[in-house]
């Protein structure tokens, strides 16, 4: 099939002589502008229904399947129902704040969105220091939630605004260390530089036990970073009524909505990137006609094969496991996972001095 | 319009119960009554510092309906399909206790065989509204599945009733003297169907819920009740019998056929809320094994004792006791000789358990108080009347 980079190059040639320079790039910016907000909306209705059918599955009933065949357009139901609802904005509640969260929480989804490797060459912005990028901006997200909380002039919003905000800026550190064990182990920054490295073999598979730790770590802290369960403290609905989104109705709610579905995608994109290869496909050692076979897949099946692997085992936690405390929560954290992650770091940075990896 | 802090000063300067004063900075904050946890109309004044419950004061009264009222005028086969509706999860027993007391009352023999079938309907109810209970707690800590998983028992049983007594709910089943109608002919190996299914999916509880290191950090150590504090309040059923007070009136002061079959008394004495929910689950097995020692050996005979059409308790006061599902159910009655009574009076087990909710409370975290009152598998209709 023709790789992306064919495509991209023709579409950057014919804008360069049809247009002057400038009004090129303008002109290619709005593409890749349309084509992001398109992802985010369509990666949000599969996600929605995706969630939906895994719930039921693992809970013995069906999910939806009357809206379309097997419950496949629920989600443009779905989406109807909370464009046509009435935005209520509290009394009292601060206007310009309000209507500003969700927009930063959207505005936050997408901009991580530039460094991801969809497929072979196809990566919007292939920025030197990549992985910074993308620790740096998903901060950004504990703004929009707190700004929410305050905004909504409501005593439970508060309280689960407070409480997130808490627990995403402390679990960011566990993220943050655990990439870093990938760092250190390629030397770069750089996300393609990163899926390059692993052409022979996944760093999950080259880089053993630490990488496997940092894994584990990654995963449970990314799951906290997003407000999932099982550290769903913020939303739980039997506990503090929707916490943080609790005043917001119709499209805001929405944008919150879809905002945190697309945080989900994004985190196990970079996790996947980073831990089991992004778009480059599983070789093993020297069986050249597994290998071959397996480059015949083409690199974004890869790609969004393992994200939604990632995806399905995040869904597969929230309806397992109970919901922990606050204070269990933040135990967690800085008790245990960062002192491993510290510990780890220590002990990838000796793997990688002595070689001792793969 | 209101700031938040115009909120909280007008909440400050109403009137404290307890002993305990708002300090500055305490928060106080409504949960219910309409909330996905409370499990029915009960309405919370919870005072904060911070993350931590200093009082919690319930108001009741949002499901009152006036049942001791209503009974002052309905007869003595009429009164009983009322307390179906109190607690609603336990109502076989609840029926089998006012059976009972007019039983006593008029001095009826009830026949081995009715005696029987009514404690295999009561010890399945007693399961049915300890799966409820399990998944219903399980959904309040967080975890949505497990209640799938109580409903598919559940409806199993609920199937059981609906062919013998017509309904699944408020099953209206026992009369003074027996039961009301003949077994359908498929009981029996319905039931034994269901013992089956549920030895096979028993384990997947524990696995699922109770071995699972999330949940037993946030009921260990949680919501202490100790057992003087739980005699003092009254409470009884499991709550009592976590914090090792031996009060199964099953095994106290037996009626119909408990004194004959082999069971065990579950007490637990840690008192937490782990306490409690392992008394539930232990009770879980101690039913099922009432109800495979019956279930082959029901013997011949009536199913109700024949009594008059109008029944009239003679004049006096009357009592009778029975475990249900969350405690003692009482039943007291004043009669003056009529066809309804003069006044009833019915001790609900909810009541006093809730009591101890505020001191199980202080001093524990907000996200903890759902976990306790999860332990003590209240039922508002029943607390409320």
């Amino acid at each position: 099939m023709p790789s992306f980079s064919n495509i991209t190059n023709s579409i950057h040639y014919w804008f360069n002589q049809t247009f002057n320079p400038t009004w090129a790039l303008i002109f290619e910016m709005v593409i890749a502008g349309i084509a992001v907000i398109s992802l985010f909306a369509i990666l949000g209705l599969i996600l929605v229904l995706m969630e939906r059918k895994v719930s039921a599955w693992m809970q013995i009933r069906l999910g939806p399947n009357r809206v379309g065949p097997k419950g496949l357009l629920q989600s443009f139901a779905d989406t109807l129902k909370l464009l046509v609802k009435e935005g209520l904005t509290p009394g009292g509640a601060d206007k310009f704040l309000f209507n500003l969260a969700p927009i930063i929480a959207m505005v936050v989804a997408m901009l991580l969105m530039a460094p991801i490797a969809f497929a072979k060459d196809f990566q919007l912005w292939n920025l030197n220091i990549g992985v910074l990028y993308v620790t740096a901006v998903s901060s950004i997200m504990v703004i929009s939630i707190l700004m929410a909380g305050w905004a909504s002039n409501n005593k439970y919003s508060l309280m689960g605004a407070m409480r997130s905000g808490a627990q995403i800026v402390s679990y960011e550190l566990s993220a943050g260390l655990s990439i870093l064990v990938i760092v250190v182990l390629t030397g770069s920054l750089n996300i393609s530089d990163i899926i390059y490295s692993q052409a022979d073999g996944w760093w999950i598979f080259k880089g053993h036990i630490p990488v496997v730790i940092a894994f584990i770590i990654f995963i449970i802290a990314v799951t906290a970073e997003t407000n999932r369960a099982p550290f769903d403290l913020a939303e739980a609905e039997s506990e503090l009524t929707a916490g943080f989104h609790t005043e917001y109705s119709g499209m805001k709610f929405a944008l919150f909505f879809l905002a945190e579905y697309v945080n989900v995608f994004i985190v196990c994109a970079i996790g996947a990137t980073i831990f089991l290869g992004g778009w480059m496909p599983l070789h093993i050692g020297n069986w050249e006609g597994f290998n071959h076979a397996m480059d015949y897949i083409p690199s974004s099946i890869w790609f969004f094969g393992k994200t939604f692997f990632l995806i399905f085992v995040i869904m597969w936690f929230r309806w397992t496991f109970p919901r922990l405390r606050i204070d269990q929560l933040l135990n967690l954290e800085w008790k245990y996972l960062l002192p491993i992650s510290m510990f780890n770091l220590l002990l990838v940075t000796a793997i990688a001095i002595l070689k001792w990896h793969f | 319009m209101y700031t938040n802090t115009n909120i909280i000063s007008e909440y400050s300067q109403g009137p404290s119960f307890g002993g305990v004063g708002e300090a500055d900075g305490d928060l106080v904050i409504n949960v219910g009554p309409q909330h996905p946890a409370t499990h029915g109309v009960l309405h919370l004044v919870i005072t904060l510092n911070g993350e931590t419950i200093k009082k919690v004061e319930p108001h009741l009264g949002y499901i009152h309906r006036s049942i001791e009222k209503m009974c002052e005028s309905l007869t003595y086969r009429q009164f009983i399909y009322v307390t179906s509706r109190m607690d609603y999860l336990s109502s076989h027993i609840n029926n089998q206790a006012c059976a009972l007391v007019v039983e006593k009352g008029m001095q009826i023999e009830v026949p081995e065989r009715a005696q029987v079938i009514r404690v295999i309907m009561a010890e399945l109810t007693r399961i049915a509204s300890h799966e409820l209970w399990w998944g219903a707690m399980a959904m309040d800590i967080g975890a949505f599945t497990p209640f799938f998983h109580a409903f598919r028992e559940r409806e199993t049983i609920n199937d059981i009733m609906e062919k013998t007594c017509g309904a699944r709910l408020t099953m209206n089943y026992m009369v003074p003297g027996g039961v009301m109608q003949e077994l359908h002919p498929d009981f029996q190996k319905d039931v034994k169907a269901f013992i089956q299914l549920f030895k096979s999916k028993v384990h997947e509880y524990d696995e699922m819920v109770t071995g699972n290191i999330i949940f037993q950090n946030r009921m260990k150590g949680v919501g202490f009740l100790s057992k003087e504090e739980a005699i003092s309040f009254g409470c009884t059923g499991p709550t009592a019998r976590g914090s090792g007070v031996s009060c199964d009136i099953r095994k106290l002061y037996p009626y119909d056929v408990y004194s004959k079959v082999q069971f065990d008394e579950v007490i637990e004495t840690a008192g937490d809320s782990l306490a409690r929910y392992m008394v539930r689950i232990k009770e879980l097995h101690q039913s099922i094994r009432i109800i495979e020692q019956l279930i082959d050996n029901i013997p011949e005979g009536d199913f109700q004792a024949k009594t008059k059409a109008v029944l009239k308790l003679p004049k006096g006061e009357f009592y009778t006791r029975v475990e249900t599902a969350r405690g003692e159910f009482g039943v007291y009655i004043v009669s003056e000789g009529g066809t309804t009574p003069y006044r009833i009076k019915f001790r609900s087990p909810g009541f006093s358990n809730l009591s101890a909710l505020d001191t199980m409370a202080r001093g524990e975290k907000l996200g903890d108080l759902v976990a306790m009152m999860g332990t003590l598998d209240l039922v508002i209709p029943d607390i409320d009347r």
